[in-house]
């Protein structure tokens, strides 16, 4: 009987999650005003992360640009079978951003970026229906990268860089969908690792085709964040032998998927630029989430993901209306990296609609404000999550979700 | 410059206004979920310690809030339900105190013993509610652990002065309005406009779980001479229900009728197997000499004297064999041959005369109890080595429920089912056959989003460590079939729970 009870409480306790569909396309204000173009677009030190082939034909000596986004994301998850529903109450997210450009000589130029590509901030109601699968989650990641741009004419040029990841994750769920302490408070863990780092690369290259018609093409490989004795901490655990769950720590595998990114730009009547990306993002890493617990009472956590590869169609205008005001508009279509059946709530990713606005006040010779705006649009899903188990038995956590985002964002460039 | 900045904030502002997402339907709106022709906007549930919530051998806390009713109640919620409260104990520990000294027990949690084995034990700790601490105002569950069907009519049955003499009930001397109130008049104060009941089963189960250690008074009109562990006269629980609804319905209010399980859906009655006993061939052997005699001589003597049949003869005799046997115990059920047995031609020793007054061997038609577990088998004299219960000692009838006194439990079951369903029936209420149900939970179990809910003790997930009542889950789904019982009597759409979610036993090592 004893073993029987273990396997039950035991099965019941492999579920950790993490995010899914955690890339978080907000690396400019003057590129996301424009649908988070930029791999062929030439105007700012954004270049950095869009196309560092590109900064060598900045025509400024020197660009530095910062930013930050307000990101304002909201999950409602209802099932109308049971009446259950929930409410994220996220805490504001802030990517952020700084590029820096220095071009050395007509044909070579460097470049330092840090920005935020990765990270995941949701909050659950805590003990919520799916407080099995997550409560809540903060995972972060800032990308630093160092990068060198040249041209081989003004035809075609090529650059890249070396990045530094260091990220950081903590995770809140409860271990299973019962479990409680004498006084019914449900017993849940959280995982917490910081300073996980690791090295990856990015290489790019822009072809002029004509003075107006530009292609580029990016390609940022994937890097795994390893963390390693990282703290599990486990709360309102019956005192019972049957539920060996002390403090410990944990190993696991978080990847940032290889992103390849081609696109265009044309630049036409004098004051227009249209551009043109495609990213593809290599999701398919992204098998399994396994949590190893350095405690050998305490099982391994194996948690299903298998993420596709996911594509995204972005589509950017630029105006430059005055002197002093550019004006920004675009639109993308993101489809979803999560598959049928791994539905999970942490982030509950379906294809989207997004459509971004902005502008840049030109405040003088040197200085700009750029601004931007974002909103997307989730179609109302039903979708679930069928890879939860207790006993042996998968227990899919299902209902309909509706999502969506807002995210202002302001920056400052100033150019020499 | 200023109007497209002064646009562009005031989009952005927008944005921030509206930003929670709205489902197309969302279920939290009105009429998303509707009560049909009933109207839950008061609900008054009456009943026993199912209704209260009671589990693992106690009231407490966490228990009340798995309640049916209060899962019942959070459902209704989506549906025009209003507040719903309850008598809350003061811990989750359970036992209850008079005047600062225990009146209850604690529950049960399932704690591991050295040898690592699980087995239900009681929480240690000082309780914390003392029943004369009086909880003023009225409460939606009326569930009343120990309550008999009479009960609920009885006045005085929450006055604290009763309680020694087991004249009332301490649990609802917590909060009954005064101390001549009833528990039906409590709640039809309250105008529910919609009601459960579900009252009899201790009309039956005391009897029950004391091994039929009570009288069937079927016959016997007046409850106030019934002892505490006899059976209900059907007539009886008739009249008095048939006054609770009428009670409850007086106002108009619509409800919801439970009818009683079978005792055998219960792992109190069947989590011990009736052969517990494991025997050698020697010892088998060497038993069965001891009773030789017995089996050869007396009991065809005492059926040649007309003392006793040939049938009840069969039923006495004796025999043991290796492997697995049945335990042997006191039946007050059989003729009493203490007597006989002292005079000619036996001439037997009292106390072997008395060891075989009313004697037999548990058959597989019999039950026995839960708790004849901590008995069977041991040596209750650790100086005689000998004397084992169920072998060389009976087993006291306290622990066997024996098939002539189950067919008293289900006559007496049927009868008070009969009487549910008609008055059912009748009042238009709805109507939930819990016997049925709890007996397909006993019989192959309920599958469900996580495994298969059986009745078995511990580990099957529906009954708490008391063996008696239901867990959490067992209550979840217990709500789950009395609201799909209203949704189809009154044409509404409450959601159901998704039992899984529901807690089973729970583990803790004092």
């Amino acid at each position: 009987m004893k073993k029987v009870l273990l396997i039950a409480v035991f099965a019941l306790a492999s579920a950790v999650t993490y995010a899914g569909g955690y890339r978080v396309s907000l690396q400019g204000n003057k590129a996301l005003a424009m649908g988070h173009t930029g791999v062929a677009v030439v105007n700012s030190s954004e270049l950095v992360f869009f196309n560092p082939a590109g900064l060598v034909y900045l025509e400024d000596k020197f660009n530095i640009t910062a930013g930050a986004f307000g990101v304002f994301s909201n999950i409602a998850y209802q099932d109308t079978s049971s009446g259950a529903n929930a409410r994220t109450d996220s805490p504001v997210g802030t990517p952020l951003y700084l590029y820096a450009s220095y071009k050395a000589t007509d044909w070579l130029a460097f470049g330092l970026g840090v920005y935020t590509p990765y990270g995941s901030e949701v909050k659950y109601e805590d003990d919520w229906a799916g407080s099995h699968l997550v409560n809540n989650i903060d995972l972060k990641a800032i990308y630093i990268q160092p990068t060198v741009s040249f041209k081989i004419n003004d035809k075609i040029s090529f650059g890249g860089g070396p990045i530094y990841v260091t990220g950081s994750v903590n995770f809140n769920r409860n271990l299973n969908r019962t479990l409680t302490d004498l006084d019914g408070n449900r017993s849940n863990v959280t995982v917490d690792a910081t300073g996980v780092s690791n090295w990856g690369w990015v290489a790019s290259t822009m072809v002029n085709l004509t003075e107006n018609l530009h292609i580029g093409a990016t390609y940022r490989s994937e890097i795994i964040l390893d963390a390693k004795d990282g703290d599990a901490t486990f709360e309102n655990v019956p005192n019972s032998p049957l539920t060996p769950f002390a403090d410990t720590t944990f190993d696991a595998s978080l990847p940032m998927p290889a992103e390849m990114t081609v696109g265009m730009s044309y630049d036409f009547l004098d004051k227009w630029t249209f551009a043109f990306d495609f990213n593809r993002t290599f999701w398919d890493v992204y098998e399994s989430l396994d949590i190893d617990f350095a405690n050998p009472a305490i099982p391994d956590s194996k948690n299903a993901r298998n993420y596709k590869n996911a594509s995204i169609y972005r589509f950017g205008m630029q105006y430059d209306a005055t002197k002093m005001f550019t004006l920004r508009a675009g639109y993308y279509f993101d489809e979803s990296p999560v598959q049928d059946g791994y539905f999970a709530p942490e982030t509950p990713r379906n294809d989207s609609n997004n459509f971004t606005a902005g502008l840049t006040v030109n405040l003088g010779e040197h200085l700009q404000i750029d601004a931007s705006f974002l909103y997307s649009h989730f179609k109302e899903i039903d979708a679930s999550y069928n890879y939860y188990f207790e006993n042996g038995v998968a227990v899919p956590f299902s209902g309909t979700y509706k999502t969506n985002a807002f995210v202002p964002g302001l920056g400052l460039t100033y150019k020499l | 410059m200023k109007n497209i900045l002064k646009y562009t904030f005031a989009v952005m502002a927008i944005g921030l206004v509206s930003c929670d997402p709205e489902f197309d339907s969302p279920v939290t709106d009105e009429g998303f979920y509707t009560s049909g022709t009933a109207n839950l906007s008061k609900y008054v549930a009456v009943g026993n310690s199912l209704t209260a919530g009671y589990a693992d051998g106690a009231l407490y806390i966490t228990g009340q809030k798995n309640s049916y009713p209060n899962i019942m109640a959070q459902q209704f919620a989506f549906a025009g339900g209003g507040e719903f409260t309850q008598p809350l104990m003061n811990d989750n520990l359970g036992g209850l105190l008079l005047n600062g000294t225990p009146l209850t027990e604690n529950r049960f949690v399932l704690a591991v013993d050295a040898n690592g084995n699980p087995g239900p034990v009681r929480l240690a700790g000082n309780s914390t509610t003392d029943i004369t601490n009086h909880l003023s105002g009225a409460y939606n569950n009326m569930g009343v652990p120990g309550a008999k069907s009479f009960h609920l009519v009885a006045p005085g049955y929450g006055n604290v002065a009763g309680v020694p003499v087991g004249a009332a009930n301490p649990y609802f001397v917590r909060f009954a309005s005064s101390e001549s109130a009833t528990v039906i008049g409590d709640a039809a104060a309250q105008n529910p406009t919609f009601f459960s009941l579900w009252i009899g089963n201790n009309d039956i189960l005391s009897y029950a779980t004391s091994g039929g250690a009570g009288v069937d008074q079927t016959g016997n009109l007046d409850p106030t001479t019934y002892g505490s562990n006899d059976i209900t006269d059907p007539n009886v629980f008739g009249l008095v229900y048939s006054q609770q609804v009428d009670a409850l319905t007086a106002g108009g209010a619509k409800g919801v009728l439970i009818n009683i399980p079978e005792v055998t859906s219960i792992p109190y009655f069947t989590t011990v197997p009736t052969n517990a006993i494991p025997l050698d061939a020697a010892t088998a052997g060497a038993l069965n000499a001891q009773f030789a005699a017995y089996n050869t001589q007396i009991l065809p003597g005492l059926v040649g004297i007309g003392f006793i049949t040939a049938e009840e003869a069969a039923l006495r005799t004796i025999n043991f064999s290796a492997g697995q046997n049945f335990p042997i115990m006191t039946d007050d059920d059989l003729t009493d041959i203490t007597a006989v047995l002292q005079g000619p031609p036996f001439n037997l020793p009292a106390s072997l005369a008395t060891l075989l007054g009313q004697l037999r061997q548990v058959k597989s038609n019999d039950l026995i109890v839960l708790t004849a577990s901590s008995v069977l088998g041991t040596t209750p004299d650790p100086s005689n080595p000998q004397g084992v219960i169920g072998v060389s000692i009976p087993l006291s009838d306290q622990y066997v429920l024996a098939a002539s006194e189950q067919a008293r439990v289900t006559a007496a079951s049927t009868a008070y089912n009969a009487t549910i369903q008609a008055l059912a029936g009748a009042k238009g209420l709805a109507y939930v056959d819990a016997k049925s149900a709890l007996a397909s939970v006993a019989n192959g179990g309920i599958p469900y989003d996580g495994g298969i809910l059986t009745s078995q003790f511990v580990t099957g997930g529906a009954f708490s460590l008391d063996g008696v009542h239901p867990t959490p889950r067992g209550y979840a789904y217990t709500a789950n079939l009395i609201i799909k019982a209203i949704n189809d009597t009154y044409d509404a759409t409450i959601p159901m729970v998704h039992i899984g979610n529901y807690a089973t036993v729970t583990l803790s090592n004092n």
